[in-house]
This record gives C-alpha cells, structure tokens and sequence, in this order.
C-alpha cells in the first residue's frame, strides 16, 4: 500500500474527530452540555470497546460499572473529598468489579455472558435502589456539584465541557496506546481464536479479566463525569437500557475499531437531540437503523469509511493486502 | 403451610409460563444457534394483536386467539426468519444478537408510539374462582394456566421426540451439516421452529395478559425470566427449560413473599449465576445431548 494511502486512512478520520472534539467551545451552553454527554458515552465506550471489540467478550455490565464512578462522586463528594479523587475511588472500584465479573468469562461465552453480566447491571440497580440509607434510594442524590478548584470554577456548561474534554484526551490517548501495546495484541489474539492465542503463550485468564477490569474503569470515570454533569442521579439511569445504549454504540461506531466510540457516541448522543420533536419516531428509526445495520454494514459506520477509501484513494491491490492485514 | 401451598401453586403456574417462552427460545438456539433477546417482544406483541381482536374488533375468544396466533406466527415466526434471521446467521453470533436487540426496541417503542404507552386490562381467560381444599384455597385461573402450558409443552416435547419431522430438527440440532448431506431441508425446517416459536410465545401472551397489564415494556423482564430459565435449565434440553421456567417462577415467588419484595427480581439471577459458574451447561443440561 502506499504511504499517502496510510495517511489518508488513518489520520483524516482522527483529524476530523479532533475538530469535533474542540469545535462545540463555540457553541452556547445547552448544546455545549450535549457535547459534554458525548464525550462522556465516547469515555465509557473506549471502554466497552476494549471489552468487547478487541478482546471479544461481550459486557452488558457497563451501566453498572457507570453507576459505581457515578454515585461514588455523589455520596463521597458531600464530605469534602475532591472531586477528582472521588473519580479515582469510582474508577477502581469498578476496576475490582470488573475483575470479579470477569471470572465467569473465564467460564462462559457469549450469550452466557450477556446474560451474566446483564445479571449484575440487575443486582447491582436493586441495591442501588433499596439501600435508601446510602444511595437516596429511587429518589436518587440530586444537587451533585461540578468540581471547583478555587482559582476556576468548572460550574458553567463550557467550562465543565473543558473539564471533560481534560479527562478524554487521556482516555483517548491510552486507549489508543492499549490498542497498539502487546496487551491490545493479546486481547485481539483471544478475539480471534482463543485456543490458539493459549498456544501461543497468552494467558487467557490474566488478559480477560485484565480485558473486563480495565473496560470497567474507563466506565467508572466516565460515571464520575456524568453525575455532575446532570446534577441528579437515580437508579433508573444505570439500568439496562443503558448497557444495551453502550452496546449499541460501540457497534454503530465500527467494533475493535479506535474511531468506532466517537462515531458511535456522537450519533447516539446528538441524533435523538436534533429529531427531538419526533421523539418516539426516533426510536423507531434508531431501532429499525440497527437492524438495517447489522444486515448490510455489520461493521458500523466506519466501514463505510473503508469503503471509501477502498474505492477511491488506494489501487485495487493495496487494499485488498490491508484488509488482509487488519 | 397453607400459605405455601398456595405460593407454590401460584409460583408452578407462573414458572409454567416462563417455560413457554424459554421452551421456543430453547429451540431457536439448538435448530439455528439464533439467540433472540427479542423474545420478551414476541410475547408482547401478540398480547396486543389478541387485544385488538378481542376487545377493539370485539369477536369472541375462540376465533381471535386463532387469529392472534396465526397474526403472531407470520409476522415474528416467518417474516423475522426470512428477513431478519436468514440473512445474519452467516455473520455471527454477535450481529445477530445486536439485531434482535434492534428488533425488540422497534416492537417496544412502535407499540408505545403507534398504540399506546399505557397498561391495557385484559379479560381473564378462565374463571376467576377459588377451589377450596381444607384450609387452602387455590385460585382456578391458576391450576388452568398450569394445566395449559403443561398440556403445550408436553405436546411439544411429543412432536420433537415422536414425528419425523421432529427428529429432523433434532438431528439439524446435533450436527447441522450432517443433517443436509442426509437430505433434511435444513432451511425449512428452521423456518418451521421460528413458526412454533412465535405460536409458543402467542399462547403464553394469552395466559399472561390476565395476569399483567398489556403494556409495551413488560417485555424486558419477560424475556429476561425466560433467558434465566433456559440456562438454568440447561440450554439443551425441552425438560431443562420447563424445569428451569419452573424453578424461576417458584422461586421468584417465594422469596419475594418470604425474604423481600424488593429483591424479587434479583433471586432467580443469583441461581443463574451460581449455575453458570458451578455448572454452566445448566442443572439438567448435558454437553452433547438434545431433546
């Protein structure tokens, strides 16, 4: 292939996501906070996809894992902890439950998993709702604050997108350090054929739940950005419908792929604010798009990317060979 | 001890249901390894096609739960097998199981948008009195349910173990090539389960519509307890999953009257966790074994 060909396909969609990421500061507040969600989702789905997408073992936890970052911030703030070390304290506890959920991966595949893990986003919206004492109960914990350290204040909508926008870079750039590392190597390997990573010399154990923890944590900060950012938290906001939102995230966006959250949490975030007046025919259409999805692009939206790069900007052969490559 | 016949009763009759749904889930996944997280939908919906029959065209029981049936298994049975199904089995488990999470938010959200977002009351199918036996008293509505989904599930167990077309699917089950090359058309008979599937699913709607309101989001747990069922059961067999449906509802009643309502859907998944992780091919699943 050529180099131009590399570039191309590699840096004008990063490019493009980069613009996206710093062109909302001009926008006024409201649309501002919807920037802010997305950054958060694109946050929680690096993760999902780090867990699913390269090491190929489905979560339908991750509205758990959300809800850890997201109520450690609420009960822990009001005593004075800084905000950033509450983020940290919800980031590892979800890592420890993500290694624990990562256990009957070890056992269990598939639509086993799902079913586990969509155990565990249950079990964990019960407790969240029926120890009132703790986490306000189903009336939730309203009045979170965003972080304040004296000389700034990140209370308004924009200056909160920036603080976001200070978390995501990071989350961005790991992710796209984990992916190229050997662990992004090893997870990839057991996506591929775990027998064959094991033969290989990949511990499937260490690398799974390494897989399941490290995806939990990206949503553990994730969650921690989130409360704040709506000021109010309720059990009902971490149920299933979320892990499926996740899911489907990942999924629209391009699985295992490093653009694949962005994509997907742009469209899942601001798709269902511009058709706001259609609110139910939305969700039919999102709906009926996924099926439609999954029939003809099951590599979501940054297959059409390919695609066109196939098509127009390398020869014929180069791209055959780098589909083969990937 | 009244009272826990009675929870029993209840808990049996209920769990039977569940093993209504889970037995069509059960089957879809040994004859054509579809795993549909729509099932909860495929019930919902034919609770509202028999409403409109029912109640808003108005024409007696018998010929609108024919028409609901016939109605369900076309659309969820034949339409999803041709359009849906067939053409995502090749691309994996994971497409296919992303598409009919696609599938159940298009049923959920189109009946709440196109129909309506409220719980519909629906008539009960038996009649509600009470058998009084010494201190117990059992509702009547309840031991009919029982009886009609055994009755269902018996039949089915019947026609896969007894007919030839059963043994088909039992062989495609066991080894799917295999099964072609002896000139068993795979295709049709899959479409065939997709059909008993949604027709399984109908009649469970009509059992169950009675007891909760028709609304469209009951599905999530519905199809959530059948899940719960089939794996508990063990995934490769009609007895594990009527077993399995069984020990759910028995289950979940229970505790919810003995420990805590507000746990009541978190005991059932702390048995489908242990039995994943102590013996994942379910209580009464064997590795290689079917029907």
């Amino acid at each position: 292939m050529t180099r131009e060909g590399l570039l191309v396909r590699r840096f004008v969609p990063l490019l493009v996501l980069c613009a996206l990421l710093v062109l909302p500061l001009g926008l006024e507040q409201y649309k501002l906070f919807v920037g802010s969600l997305v950054l958060v989702y694109v946050i929680a789905a690096i993760g999902l996809n780090l867990t699913l997408g390269y090491a190929g073992q489905i979560s339908l936890a991750h509205a758990a894992f959300l809800a850890f970052g997201a109520y450690s911030v609420a009960i822990l703030q009001p005593h004075g902890i800084p905000f950033e070390l509450c983020l940290l304290i919800g980031a590892a506890i979800s890592f420890v439950f993500g290694l624990l959920i990562g256990f009957p991966a070890l056992r269990v595949k598939h639509h086993y998993l799902a079913m586990v893990t969509i155990g565990f986003t249950i079990i964990v919206f019960l407790c969240l709702r029926n120890f009132p004492a703790v986490t306000g109960g189903s009336f939730g914990i309203p009045g979170i604050e965003r972080p304040d350290w004296g000389v700034v204040s990140f209370e308004s909508d924009r200056a909160y997108y920036i603080y976001t926008l200070l978390w995501a870079v990071p989350a961005l750039a790991s992710a796209y350090w984990i992916k190229n590392s050997r662990w992004g190597r090893a997870f990839k390997s057991i996506r591929e054929n775990e027998m064959r990573a094991e033969a290989l010399g990949v511990s499937l154990r260490n690398y799974k739940l390494m897989a399941f923890a490290i995806g939990a944590a990206y949503a553990g900060v994730a969650g921690a950005l989130f409360a704040p950012l709506l000021g109010y938290i309720d059990p009902p906001a971490f149920y299933i419908e979320r892990s499926i939102q996740f899911l489907l995230i990942v999924v629209i966006g391009g699985l295992g792929r490093f653009e694949g959250p962005i994509i997907g949490s742009i469209v899942v975030v601001v798709l269902p604010e511009i058709l706001r007046a259609s609110q139910g025919l939305y969700l039919i259409i999102f709906a009926l798009s996924i099926m439609l999805m999954m029939l003809f692009m099951p590599k979501g939206l940054i297959g059409l990317w390919d695609l066109f790069i196939e098509r127009f900007a390398m020869p014929r052969d180069a791209s055959r060979a780098h589909r083969a490559a990937e | 001890m009244a009272d826990l016949i009675q929870l029993l009763v209840a808990g049996v009759s209920i769990g039977a249901i569940y093993s209504m749904i889970a037995l069509g889930f059960v089957l879809l996944w040994q004859t054509s390894n579809t795993i549909n997280f729509a099932q909860g939908e495929f019930v919902v919906l034919p609770a509202f096609v028999m409403v409109f029959f029912h109640l808003i065209l108005e024409w007696p029981f018998l010929p609108a739960f024919i028409a609901t049936i016939v109605v369900s298994s076309f659309l969820l049975g034949w339409v999803v097998r041709k359009v849906l199904i067939a053409r995502l089995l090749e691309q994996g488990l994971l497409p296919l199981i992303i598409a009919t999470i696609g599938l159940a938010l298009f049923i959920r959200y189109s009946l709440q948008v196109f129909w309506t977002p409220l719980g519909l009351y629906f008539p009960p199918v038996f009649p509600r009195v009470t058998i009084q036996l010494g201190s117990v008293s059992l509702p009547m509505e309840e031991l009919l349910n029982l009886a009609t989904a055994g009755l269902i599930i018996f039949a089915v167990h019947l026609f896969i173990t007894r007919t030839k077309i059963g043994w088909g699917m039992q062989a495609i089950a066991q080894n799917r090539p295999l099964a072609a090359v002896l000139g068993i058309d795979v295709s049709r008979l899959v479409t065939l389960i997709f059909i008993l599937n949604a027709a399984l699913a109908a009649v469970a709607a009509i059992l169950i519509a009675p007891i909760y309101l028709v609304k469209y989001d009951i599905g999530i747990s519905l199809g959530l307890k059948a899940f719960y069922a089939a794996i508990i059961g063990g995934f490769n067999q009609i007895r594990g999953a009527f077993l399995g449906g069984l020990l759910v509802g028995v289950v979940e009643t229970l505790s919810a009257a003995y420990i805590s309502n507000e746990f009541r859907d978190g005991y059932a998944l702390v048995i489908l966790i242990l039995v994943l992780m102590l013996k994942p091919e379910g209580i009464w699943g064997k590795k290689e074994e079917w029907a």
